[in-house]
């Protein structure tokens, strides 16, 4: 049976969740490997999440935002611009190929992009094959609220 | 105490179950922890559906909500209010899109169906873990704005007014009335633009509830929903408005002129048919509202090299003042309407059309000009020589529908070309030839409106041209503008030679919407009009409470649409004065003030100056009233203080590992 990539989506409530709505709307049919969980910005994302998120069975993560200069939030999506790089970096160094690990800017009238960007990483990470990081972060140690 | 959580999967008629199966979410809903109930219903947001939420809170001590069915940019608001009316803090609802992005995304309905449980069972992580919140009640400030003082922002301006309200309307140019304002006739009644229009914008002026500040432009807002508080730069006229009594000596005595004078040959300016006076101190018209002239800085000789003044001196009540300076203040509403306009494509970017390289080729705008009783030709309608054309060519759709350049149609072009054609025959034995790909004569009298040019002698050709040269091939094209294009009915190319081309160009954004829908937060289409809330439910307000959109800065339309737009976004605004107060979501950020090191790395990083040092504890706080929720603080907080609530990390991160196991 061919390998499903199991891929984590972080959408940012304005642009790119709206954006995925109206690829909804518009029924666009793209590839099913994308489970969206919605933050009202990217600037939200901290990098645990996605630790978590690959330390739980992710394959990928996809984190969509608002194109710079059109955050709602004025500058959210800066700091994610700032954040999601570093993150890479490291995340590279513990053998996460970076085509695992994507930060896009959707606007909520980019349904279209929505399905191409899912559809690309879907592939990419087919291709890569499953993560299986076994080991568990222990998250004991890490900020808790 | 364990939480008892409810989950009510949606049918959504067949848009939800047509693809994920029902019984099998259902079945797996059951297996989730601390699942109390599980319901499935055609339609969760119908009242019967929300009953279903309603009486199990009620009546099984359900104390959790979980929707699974469109998405919460749809539906939130209705569920939590649902739970909100049976006595459930609306905060304990979560809800998971498996609609818009499942069962309508999803080619095959086993990959729907799996899908559907990840995102529920990810809902289901997330809602055992939140927490009640309380909404927040703030004052409004009945007060409104109105940005731009086109058609749209004068009627919204007078509804408001005749309320009994106050309104501030800011235009940046030295007068209202917007492009309207330049008309000469309006389809399809064919009513003088300038009679129907001046008699409102003479009201707004005299209006006791209007504060009309006029050549001003926005610098910043801040704020929210209640309370917006908006930096304004009136800029200086050089006039002063109290003083000046309108005589007008100052521009008829005034030296220099602002734009190109006809000279030679060029006895009119196509690119320079000014409405009021061309020179340097002007009224934008002679029925400016305010009537008090302006000042323009880089044609006026006083301001170039230190001498003239003249208009000082004409001047008989002392009004003209050049040491004038710019006026900053700020203006506190509780809305603001946003009436900003168009701008109209640069035509001169088709080369192909001659627009700026040939002689007489005008925009539509430009014929507009021409053709008012106000304009430097008095309304008659001649070319660059002085001369009357013996034949007209009026091209549709220069730039729209257009994928090169944009892809909408900009509505209003086809029924102003039938007003053009109408004008020229009224006025001159021209021919007029209408080259379009469509008629579209959809609104209310359009259609007779055609059928009565279709009788006045008007040459139809249904062909886009492709092509406006004045190199001719053959002798009865020496001296004229030829028109190449494709006549689809006669099913050949053909070449029409015209002495005049009026282009229609297409409606687009103005040039600087980008940084005003920053100043707002305002989303804008990839066609760059101002988003609206919902394309067909909610058309003139926006992602942002309290700030609402009307007429062409929302979408290409005509004055009657434009008119009725106005006149929604003025109720919205008003029903918002009413209330007196509204509810602000609790959904913002706290800092823990045990766990605060006070390193202030907060500090610079939110938008809105929301977070604060405390000196005497030496620990950060965030101000309820002003932080937004947007997250970027507690992502960002080294030790792990700040909470976003209803985001929280362990609420996240449940979430995240609930859809991915």
């Amino acid at each position: 049976m061919a390998f499903e990539p199991n891929i984590l989506g972080i959408f940012c409530n304005w642009c790119s969740y709206t954006g995925a709505d109206l690829a909804g709307t518009a029924r666009i049919k793209y590839a099913p490997n994308v489970k969206i969980i919605r933050v009202m910005c990217s600037g939200r994302v901290d990098p645990q999440f996605i630790i978590k998120a690959f330390s739980k069975g992710a394959d990928g993560v996809l984190v969509a935002g608002c194109h710079p200069g059109d955050c709602h939030y004025i500058e959210g999506n800066y700091k994610t611009m700032g954040r999601i790089p570093i993150l890479k970096q490291m995340l590279t160094q513990f053998g996460i190929e970076s085509e695992r690990f994507r930060l896009e800017w959707i606007s909520a009238s980019e349904g279209d992009r929505v399905a191409e960007v899912v559809n690309e990483m879907t592939e990419q990470v087919r291709k890569l094959g499953p993560l299986n990081w076994k080991k568990e972060t222990d998250t004991k140690d890490l900020k808790h609220s | 105490m364990p939480p008892k959580i409810g989950v009510y999967i949606c049918h959504c008629g067949t848009n939800i179950a047509g693809k994920v199966s029902i019984d099998g979410i259902c079945e797996f809903a059951k297996t989730l922890p601390n699942v109390a109930i599980v319901r499935e219903y055609k339609f969760m947001c119908s009242e019967p559906g929300q009953n279903l939420i309603r009486e199990d809170v009620k009546k099984k001590g359900i104390d959790r909500v979980v929707v699974a069915s469109c998405s919460p940019l749809m539906h939130e608001k209705t569920f939590r209010k649902a739970c909100q009316d049976a006595g459930l803090n609306q905060y304990l609802l979560h809800m998971a899109n498996i609609r818009e992005h499942c069962s309508w995304v999803t080619e095959d309905n086993a990959s729907a169906t799996e899908k559907a449980k990840a995102l529920l069972r990810g809902a289901v992580a997330k809602v055992a873990l939140l927490e009640p919140l309380e909404n927040k009640e703030v004052p409004i400030n009945p007060n409104v704005m109105i940005i731009g003082g086109g058609i749209a922002g004068i009627q919204a301006a007078l509804d408001i007014a005749e309320s009994g309200r106050k309104v501030y309307l800011i235009e940046r140019e030295p007068s209202i009335g917007g492009h309207m304002a330049q008309f000469d006739k309006t389809f399809p009644t064919l009513d003088c633009a300038a009679c129907i229009l001046t008699p409102k914008m003479v009201q707004v002026g005299q209006h006791q509830n209007i504060e009309l500040l006029s050549y001003t432009e926005v610098e910043k807002v801040d704020g929210y929903v209640g309370n917006f508080k908006v930096k304004v730069r009136i800029k200086s006229r050089y006039v002063d408005i109290e003083k000046c009594n309108g005589c007008g000596d100052c521009w008829q005595k005034c030296p220099s002129w602002r734009v190109e004078k006809p000279k030679g040959d060029k006895k009119v300016v196509h690119n320079a048919l000014t409405l009021g006076p061309p020179k340097s101190i002007y009224m934008p018209t002679l029925q400016a509202i305010p009537a008090v002239p302006v000042i323009d800085k880089e044609s006026c000789i006083y301001f170039k090299n230190g001498k003239c003044k003249i208009c000082v001196k004409a001047c008989p009540t002392g009004a003209i003042n050049h040491d004038m300076q710019d006026v900053c203040t700020e203006i506190e509403v509780g809305s603001i309407i946003v009436a900003t306009g168009y701008d109209l494509f640069d035509s001169s970017k088709m080369q192909q059309y001659g627009y700026g390289r040939i002689p007489n080729v005008l925009t539509g705008l430009e014929f507009e000009h021409l053709n008012c009783a106000s304009g430097p030709t008095g309304g008659q309608v001649l070319m660059e020589n002085g001369e009357p054309p013996k034949s007209i060519a009026i091209i549709h759709c220069i730039g729209s529908r257009d994928k090169n350049y944009h892809e909408y149609c900009s509505r209003v072009c086809c029924m102003y070309a039938l007003k053009f054609a109408h004008l020229v025959k009224e006025k001159t034995h021209a021919e007029v030839y209408d080259f379009y790909i469509d008629m579209r004569a959809f609104g209310k009298g359009f259609e007779e409106f055609y059928n009565r040019l279709l009788e006045e002698g008007v040459r139809f050709i249904r062909g886009k041209a492709a092509q406006v040269s004045n190199e001719a091939i053959y002798p009865e094209e020496e001296g004229k503008l030829v028109v190449r294009c494709d006549d689809t009915l006669l099913g050949r190319v053909r070449r029409v030679p015209v002495d005049m081309v009026v282009l229609c160009p297409a409606i687009k954004a103005t040039n600087d919407a980008a940084e005003v829908a920053r100043l707002l937060g305002l989303c804008h289409s990839k066609d760059g009009f101002f988003a609206e809330k919902h394309p067909k439910l909610a058309p003139v307000s926006t992602a942002i409470d309290g700030v609402f959109i009307a007429g062409c800065c929302q979408s290409p339309k005509d004055i009657p649409d434009t008119v009725a737009q106005a006149s929604g976004a003025a109720a919205q605004a008003m029903s918002l004065a009413a209330r007196g107060s509204i509810e602000i979501e609790a959904t913002t950020s706290v800092i823990d003030e045990d766990i605060c090191t006070g390193c202030r790395i907060c500090n610079d990083l939110c938008p809105y100056h929301a977070i604060e040092y405390v000196l005497d504890k030496k620990i950060s706080k965030i101000n309820e009233a002003l932080c937004k929720g947007c997250g970027t603080c507690t992502a960002a907080c080294p030790c792990g203080a700040i909470s976003a609530k209803q985001f929280k990390d362990n609420q996240i991160m449940a979430e995240i590992e609930g859809v991915l196991s």
